[in-house]
């Protein structure tokens, strides 16, 4: 069976950080994510500081960042893009030697605007990274309970949580189900084919989303979760 | 002669869709009997256990006919009391167990019917135990196997103290250690059971009594033993028993009763 890997995210431990109110940590990453947004990116040292402040609470928590950074892949395509403004950016042009002899003229505000993706973005995952990797998901949405969080959105998010693994095994089956026939689903020739696994894949969560709903029923659900069973 | 738990009476019914699933089911299970549904694919068996917790009515299609649980008719007004004395548990356990913790999983049900704190936990606890699975109340469902899983399906069900339990093809995708283990938890169990499978051999170990659906008819009802040795009623209804299975080589003191 595809079920019994923990949650990719959380890095099992007993710090202090660990052991902190989920519901003040999402406040505190909360107001942290928002401090960093709301900073002017030509303030330099003070992403320095910020930088050090996630750093020692990633020290603090005990996690290691060989743990962290690889995680911080889902980045990726934000950073592509900000690589790609200097390009295409309006404004002043700077020119930038590189090696060879060659010469790129870069915007100026293009840069500018890509340091502060960069920045902001890399700061606001590391912080987000950080919270996932010192509290159970179960434990998030007793924080967002605790915040008052609209009920439906909470159980929303629960079910995701409760039914990613099922989801994701699904799927892998399907892949290998394909490619047991001969079919690479990384192949572009095959990726109709991929297409049509995927819809066939909503088709069926849907349906199972239907027979959850069934089963709830059955036990005397309804509409909201009984605050007893949380 | 007492109520009988579960009493269905001419039950018809036809999918929105038109395709017409049964064509009036009569059935009556008393009190601690342990009954199987059998049946070919596509037989009704599952529109029939719907209707039992009144998640499928003539409200949701074209029906007709009744069906009352303990005298208590199955409508709208009584669905809650009806879905606490009817306790279904299907097939999947990933479709049964939907919260974050077996816990909160097999106190989702009485907790819906208003139960609070200790009597709660107790409530849980007592489930699990009747499932042996009273160590795994903090692990979230996901991390059991699928054994485990349908072994706390059950519980969420018997949290609720039913009045009958409804079980979905229980032997399904079990190996065979875990398929033993949850028929001995089965026979321990003191309370009316609806049993619908295919598992012919496992009908027989557990339930002295079994009913034949058919293209939305019943078309057999007596005891296990004489039903799966009725050749002829067996070829005409696509039930077979496994290769080398054979009931007259069993026992007769070790059938149930």
């Amino acid at each position: 069976m595809g079920a019994g890997h923990g949650h990719r995210l959380h890095f099992h431990g007993h710090s202090v950080v660990h052991r902190a109110p989920a519901h003040l940590k999402i406040l505190v990453l909360l107001g942290f994510v928002l401090g960093v947004v709301a900073t002017p990116r030509e303030w330099y040292p003070v992403f320095g500081g910020y930088l050090a402040l996630v750093l020692g609470v990633v020290v603090l928590a005990r996690v290691p960042l060989r743990y962290l950074l690889p995680r911080m892949v889902i980045e990726v395509p934000f950073l592509l893009f900000a690589a790609l403004v200097p390009f295409v950016a309006e404004g002043e042009r700077i020119a930038v030697h590189v090696v060879g002899g060659w010469e790129l003229s870069l915007s100026e505000s293009g840069l500018l605007a890509a340091w502060g993706l960069v920045a902001k973005g890399t700061l606001g995952v590391l912080a987000s990274l950080t919270l996932a990797a010192t509290t159970e998901p179960a434990e998030v949405l007793r924080g967002l309970q605790r915040l008052r969080l609209p009920d439906l959105l909470v159980q929303i998010m629960g079910f995701m949580i409760r039914y990613l693994d099922v989801v994701t095994s699904d799927l892998a089956r399907m892949l290998t189900a394909m490619r047991s026939r001969g079919v690479d689903p990384r192949s572009p020739r095959h990726w109709p084919a991929l297409a049509r696994t995927l819809g066939a894949l909503f088709v069926r969560s849907y349906e199972r989303g239907e027979r959850v709903h069934l089963a709830m029923l059955s036990r005397g659900y309804d509409g909201r979760l009984p605050e007893e069973a949380r | 002669m007492t109520t009988p738990v579960l009493d269905v009476r001419s039950l018809a019914f036809a999918y929105p869709d038109g395709h017409q699933a049964l064509f009036g089911v009569d059935l009556h299970v008393h009190a601690g009997e342990r009954v199987a549904l059998l049946g070919p694919n596509g037989a009704g068996k599952t529109t029939l256990v719907l209707h039992l917790n009144g998640i499928l009515s003539g409200e949701s299609g074209d029906g007709a006919g009744s069906v009352a649980v303990s005298g208590l008719p199955v409508t709208k007004k009584n669905l809650l009391e009806i879905r606490r004395r009817v306790g279904i548990v299907f097939q999947d356990p990933d479709d049964q167990l939907f919260m974050g913790s077996v816990r909160a999983d097999v106190g989702f049900g009485p907790a819906n019917l208003g139960l609070k704190g200790a009597a709660l936990e107790r409530r849980v606890m007592d489930a699990l135990d009747q499932v042996g699975m009273a160590d795994f109340a903090d692990r979230p469902p996901h991390h059991l196997s699928f054994g485990q899983r349908r072994r706390v399906a059950v519980a969420t069900v018997l949290a609720m103290e039913p009045e009958i339990l409804v079980l979905d093809e229980p032997s399904s995708n079990l190996d065979p250690a875990s398929r033993r283990e949850l028929a001995d938890i089965l026979r321990g169990l003191d309370v009316t059971l609806l049993m619908v499978t295919h598992d012919l051999p496992y009908a027989l170990e557990l339930c002295p009594r079994a009913v034949v659906l058919s293209d939305g008819r019943v078309v057999a009802d007596g005891s296990t033993y004489d039903v799966l040795t009725d050749e002829a009623l067996m070829r005409a209804h696509r039930l077979e028993l496994p290769w080398g299975f054979d009931p007259r080589t069993i026992a007769v003191d070790s059938l149930p009763r």
